[in-house]
């Protein structure tokens, strides 16, 4: 058995740096990052969870921001309106960014640069502006597409707004404006699949089916499962879609529909940082809780073995 | 598991992650203090000490896109002194930018701009309010009594807080009764004086023209219209952060069941005038519309482009059981004086200028709250040649009408309406059916905000 490249590095990690300037350069290349990083992520958590954890006099509550937050009456259906946005936005993100992933690696390769690129074109857009152009394709009076609202029996916003169409309608802006650059990143995916296992396989009789599902979705599951990190802890703070979908429908959606519109409305409204800062934590602990189940049941920080 | 990576390098890892976790749990059981937010507390105008002042210094104004052609104005006018003029939403259709930046300001101890308008009738409500207010009681000799007293009889109100006034009115959106007068005319109807006489008529139409409108219950202003003109107490402050909400007084629900009628005939639109499909199909079909002064030029006018000489305005209606006819008011927009700048002299004028300068007032859209400008407005009304009769008299009427019962909240009906009346009309509900979420959801709203609710 040869010795492993990364087990020969650990050996001699302490003599390299201070000999071999090649070995501060990592530094020099994270240091940036993790500057921006303490300013803009680990500070503000910081800020965020002594906030929450105090009041306006800066006296320690312990948890009395969040049962106080808890015990609101718009806490449970924001939270409930979230969790059903979240089944429908997570389960058709998954299962159709693979799909149309797959589709274009394997009999669409001759157009997949171009439909990669128009997938990925209205996640180019800035956010706000994406929405903004969904609102007009939502009014059954000015959309182009119209008449297939019609045929749902839709003949105003009101009715397109209606609050049980929320959850989907969410899922549709969302996915239109961000499932094409993770078509793209799936697509990389399925590229470092070395050709000789799928040809192999091919050659073994496996369908286009059973190299699917039995080769190529095990092989790129980090990937997905990192998709479903990032998508869900996006899920959890939809603010951008409920906001401006109620400003172009004169407040039919509620002003705190998501947890994260309900900390804004805590914060600007009642001027109540610390009840804010309990919401925010609340959304930290479920991503966060997310992002650990996955982690470990996928293996998503293991290294690969040589 | 990857042999390649060390068991012991994680251990710090975890060690890190364990104690960081033991702390904040540490934390979150120790208790020392209440977690009830600080209690709202009325700032006794009396103890209103301005900040040091500058004579001469710069002041930063913060208008929305329509006034701010106006501030350009009287900088035109007034050369000396240094404006910095900042465009921004002026809080209009539910925006909430002032306050959320005033909140931010407030914590960060600088940034608040020294005169800010706002569109948002309630924003009065909070910016009068706290340890340190944002705005400056104006009547503690930043403006003139005389000034102030020219505003139109209750006009000040939704800015009149611990006994002091807070802002200055930009203009009024009294509610008249919009009709078309050729059509009017032409099916030989006569102009209703009551609600009653309003719904017997609303009938006739949806029999005799149907697809013709005479009002429409889907705007975010419907309770403002409908529901304020009819004295229904959905929202009566009766003290400082005190609200009666009462939705089942006979004065709402007579007005519910009325609007109801004339839904349920098709004469009363489900839609907002606004929608692109009621612009595109139902403009053109609108007999009568109880609505704003503002209604004449920005809706039929510049939104419906109705052709000139066919709208005309008339007073507001009354109930016949009522000794007198009211009216609600949609908007209205305020002007604060920062109780944070350092040249108050300057904001005041600036504030001044723009809610009574003929120069201004006189050529705005909107209805002037101070009356000798909206004497000259209504002149100018009358030269624009549009409407088919003159609203002067009506207008002015209206702005005496307004009933002082329905008090302005740090809540928005508005929004409410929207969020929970608005979707189960669509849903096939009738107003009566929703009355009891409808105050629920007003009730709600009031209590997470610190009001009583009786």
């Amino acid at each position: 058995m040869t010795t492993h490249p990364a087990t020969e590095r650990s050996g001699r990690r302490g003599g390299r740096s201070a000999r071999n300037p090649v070995g501060r350069a990592g530094y020099a290349f994270v240091s940036g990052y993790v500057l921006l990083l303490l300013a803009f992520g680990v500070l503000p958590t910081g800020y965020a969870v002594w906030l929450a954890l105090s009041n306006s006099r800066n006296q320690l509550v312990g948890i009395g921001n969040f049962t106080r937050t808890f015990a609101d009456y718009r806490f449970g259906p924001a939270f409930l309106h979230i969790g059903l946005y979240l089944v429908v936005w997570l389960a058709s993100l998954m299962i159709l960014v693979v799909l149309l992933s797959l589709m274009l690696h394997g009999r669409m390769r001759r157009t997949s640069t171009s439909l990669r690129f128009l997938f990925y074109l209205p996640g180019a857009l800035a956010g706000v502006a994406s929405v903004l152009l969904f609102l007009i394709l939502l009014d059954p009076a000015a959309s182009p597409v119209g008449w297939l609202l019609k045929s749902f029996g839709w003949d105003s916003l009101a009715q397109v707004n209606a609050p049980g169409h929320l959850p989907a309608l969410f899922t549709v802006i969302a996915f239109w404006t961000g499932a094409g650059g993770w078509i793209v990143v799936m697509y990389g995916a399925l590229n470092s699949i070395p050709d000789e296992i799928l040809e192999a396989a091919r050659i073994d009789g496996a369908s286009t089916l059973q190299i699917a599902l039995r080769i190529q979705i095990p092989m790129i599951t980090k990937w997905i499962a990192y998709m479903l990190i990032l998508a869900f802890a996006a899920g959890t703070q939809l603010f951008v879609e409920p906001q401006l979908v109620s400003l172009a429908s004169w407040g039919m959606i509620p002003d705190s529909w998501s947890p994260n519109q309900l900390s804004y409305q805590y914060a600007f409204q009642a001027g109540d940082f610390n009840g804010a800062a309990a919401l925010s934590v609340d959304l930290l602990i479920l991503g966060l809780a997310c992002a650990v189940l996955v982690v470990f049941r996928t293996g998503l920080f293991d290294r690969d073995t040589g | 598991m990857n042999n390649d990576v060390p068991v012991s390098s994680r251990r710090p890892l975890r060690h890190t992650a364990v104690a960081a976790l033991g702390a904040v749990s540490l934390l979150a059981l120790a208790a020392c203090g209440s977690a009830d937010p600080t209690p709202t507390t009325a700032s006794s105008p009396a103890a209103f000490k301005p900040v040091a002042q500058e004579k001469g210094s710069e002041i930063t104004v913060w208008a929305d896109a329509t006034r701010v052609p106006g501030v350009q104005a009287y900088q035109k006018t007034h050369p000396d002194v240094k404006l910095k003029i900042v465009t921004y939403s002026g809080d209009a259709n539910g925006a909430n930018d002032l306050q959320t930046k005033v909140q931010l300001f407030d914590r960060s101890g600088s940034g608040w701009p020294d005169v800010a308008f706002s569109a948002n009738v309630n924003d009065g409500t909070w910016a009068s309010q706290g340890k340190t207010p944002y705005a400056a009681p104006v009547d503690k000799g930043l403006i003139p009594l005389s000034t102030l007293n020219g505003f139109a009889h209750g006009a000040l109100n939704p800015c009149k807080a611990n006994g002091s006034t807070y802002c200055l009115r930009n203009d009024l959106a009294q509610n008249v009764l919009w009709y078309n007068k050729e059509l009017m005319g032409k099916w030989g109807y006569s102009v209703p004086t009551t609600w009653e006489d309003y719904q017997a008529l609303g009938e006739r139409v949806a029999k005799e023209h149907p697809g013709y409108l005479v009002g429409t219950a889907g705007d975010a202003w419907t309770p403002e219209v409908y529901f304020w003109a009819s004295q229904c107490t959905a929202s009566t402050t009766t003290g400082a952060k005190k609200v009666t909400v009462d939705l089942h007084d006979s004065k709402c629900t007579r007005m519910a069941k009325l609007l109801d009628s004339l839904i349920a005939k098709g004469s009363v639109a489900k839609d907002t005038v606004f929608s692109a499909g009621f612009i595109k199909n139902q403009a053109s079909k609108v007999l009568m519309l109880p609505g704003p002064s503002w209604f004449g030029q920005v809706l039929f006018n510049s939104t419906f482009k109705i052709p000139a000489g066919k709208i005309a305005a008339a007073s507001p209606l009354k109930f016949e059981g009522d000794a007198k006819n009211y009216t609600g008011n949609v908007g209205g927009g305020l002007w604060f004086v920062s109780s944070h700048s350092k040249n108050l002299k300057a904001a005041s004028d600036l504030a001044t200028w723009m809610t009574t300068s003929d120069d201004y007032q006189a050529t705005a859209g909107t209805y002037p709250a101070y009356k000798p400008a909206a004497t000259t407005w209504l002149v100018n009304q009358r030269s624009t040649g549009y409407f088919a009769n003159d609203i002067s008299p009506v207008f002015e009427e209206a702005a005496e009408l307004i009933w002082p019962g329905w008090s302005a909240t740090q809540y928005s009906q508005e929004a409410i309406y929207s969020s929970t009346v608005i979707p189960a009309l669509n849903s096939g509900k009738t107003l009566i059916d929703t009355l009891d979420t409808w105050q629920t959801a007003i009730t709600d709203k009031a209590k997470s905000l610190g009001y009583t609710v009786n």
